[in-house]
């Protein structure tokens, strides 16, 4: 039920934006994330951004997990 | 980044499976609390790949599961009043409530109209300006703040014939009333992470501090959750119990603030009733006095009538963590997700649901 999609803004229009999900365009509204801009990666649930998904927090946790992969592999 | 497929990666699930073996030394029970949670650990068969030092119980964070049939009940009497549209997210069409389910009374000729969204409601009430929209207001912090967006919106746009069943739920409390309880005992907790991407990690801070349980956010990914386990592991092994979010791409420590703001503004903290934990105090919301005009419970005589429990059905004890699906005499007998019993079968967040699509080995 708090099922959340990361989902690409396209464009803003007021409170409402774009968004591409899966090669699938909907409307979904901004009233809970008036930050986003174009080219953000929105956490969408039922129709509504309800944050702004961070792309350094993200790679940084991707680093972290490569360097724990990299050293349980060396053992 | 597209934020999927990168947290699915199996060369990094190896190097977190890898650490969780070397590291889990003392035997625990960890809890996750989101019914999404739970789903992510069955599709991708985490807990068969954890070391038998770690034992995953299911909580009940699944919304449609823990609404208690006297809510469904007055739901469902709505639905058969003249001049009422009912909508709903689809999760809560099959529910069996205490005599009938939206699905049945829809099929009796109830308009029951299914949404993805508040927005959809908002039209359809404003499309039918003669009719009566009931919207029926179930979830957890991540939904309450779309549902306070949707009565700001009918007030911007003048649409009067909009109305909230608010069944909403918090989630701390209950967390708090189940650790009360004594009756499972936790050592770590998989803290929810669409609530706390609205909440926060803050609120989570009682549970380490009072109860000396290890806290980690986590998303939905299956590196998510293995991540969330090797940070869980890790506060165990210290002999440590603190908030930390293994999800900060998506989960701020203080939360998102524009739309605690809108719940804010718009509920007021109420007690709710839980199905199988009973009242909590605390943990629902209902409209403030300023909204009350939205309130679909002073708008409408609800009478549903002396409220029931099925026969056999266990959703209470699975939602408190203490039994399983395979504790109970109705799964995958009498209880099916196209036959169900219980709402923990019928949303496909519940643990019945989960167990019966993912299970196999039912020992898990």
């Amino acid at each position: 039920m708090c099922l959340a999609i990361p989902a690409l803004i396209k464009s803003i229009d007021g409170k409402e934006a774009e968004i591409e999900i899966g090669g699938i365009t909907r409307r979904i509204s901004l009233w809970l994330t008036p930050e986003a801009r174009v080219g953000d990666y929105a956490l969408v649930h039922t129709g509504y951004a309800i944050n702004i998904l961070d792309q350094e927090e993200g790679e940084d946790t991707l680093r972290l997990l490569r360097e724990i992969a990299e050293a349980e592999e060396e053992g | 980044m597209k934020y999927i497929s990168e947290f699915r990666r199996s060369e990094l699930a190896e190097g977190l499976i890898s650490q969780i073996h070397r590291k889990s030394k003392t035997p625990v029970r960890l809890m996750e609390f989101c019914g999404g949670h739970t789903v992510t650990i069955f599709r991708y068969s985490i807990r068969q790949v954890l070391p038998e030092t770690i034992e995953m119980v299911s909580g009940p964070g699944c919304p449609v599961c823990v609404t208690a049939n006297a809510d469904l009940d007055k739901a469902i009497a709505l639905s058969r009043m003249p001049g009422v549209i009912i909508a709903t997210f689809g999760d809560m069409i099959k529910v069996p409530g205490s005599y009938s389910s939206l699905q049945k009374v829809k099929a009796d000729g109830a308009d029951v109209r299914m949404v993805y969204s508040t927005m959809d409601a908002l039209n359809i009430a404003e499309e039918n300006p003669d009719e009566s929209v009931v919207f029926l207001g179930i979830g957890f912090e991540t939904t309450a703040p779309t549902i306070a967006a949707s009565v700001l919106q009918a007030e911007e746009r003048g649409i009067k014939n909009y109305y909230i069943l608010s069944m909403h739920k918090l989630c701390p409390p209950v967390i708090r009333t189940l650790l009360d309880s004594g009756e499972v005992k936790l050592h770590g907790l998989i803290c929810p992470g669409h609530v706390s991407a609205i909440i926060g990690s803050h609120p989570w801070e009682f549970i380490a501090r009072d109860y000396g349980i290890p806290c980690v956010v986590s998303g939905f990914e299956p590196l998510d959750i293995l991540q969330c386990v090797t940070m869980l592991v890790e506060q165990v092994e210290n002999d440590e119990s603190e908030v930390e979010i293994a999800y900060r791409r998506g989960v701020r420590p203080e939360g998102n603030r524009e739309a605690l703001k809108l719940i804010e503004q718009v509920f007021e903290v109420c007690p709710a009733e839980w199905r199988g934990i009973g009242k909590i105090p605390d943990s629902g919301l209902k409209l403030k006095k300023e909204y009350q005009s939205f309130d679909a419970e002073l708008a409408f005589d609800i009478n549903p009538g002396p409220t029931y429990e099925p026969a056999g059905c266990i959703c209470g004890d699975i939602l408190r963590g203490v039994k399983t699906p395979a504790d109970c005499s109705l799964f995958a007998k009498a209880c099916t997700p196209e036959n169900p019993v219980g709402p923990c079968m019928v949303s496909s967040e519940g643990s019945c649901s989960a167990y019966y699509l993912y299970g196999g080995n039912f020992e898990g």
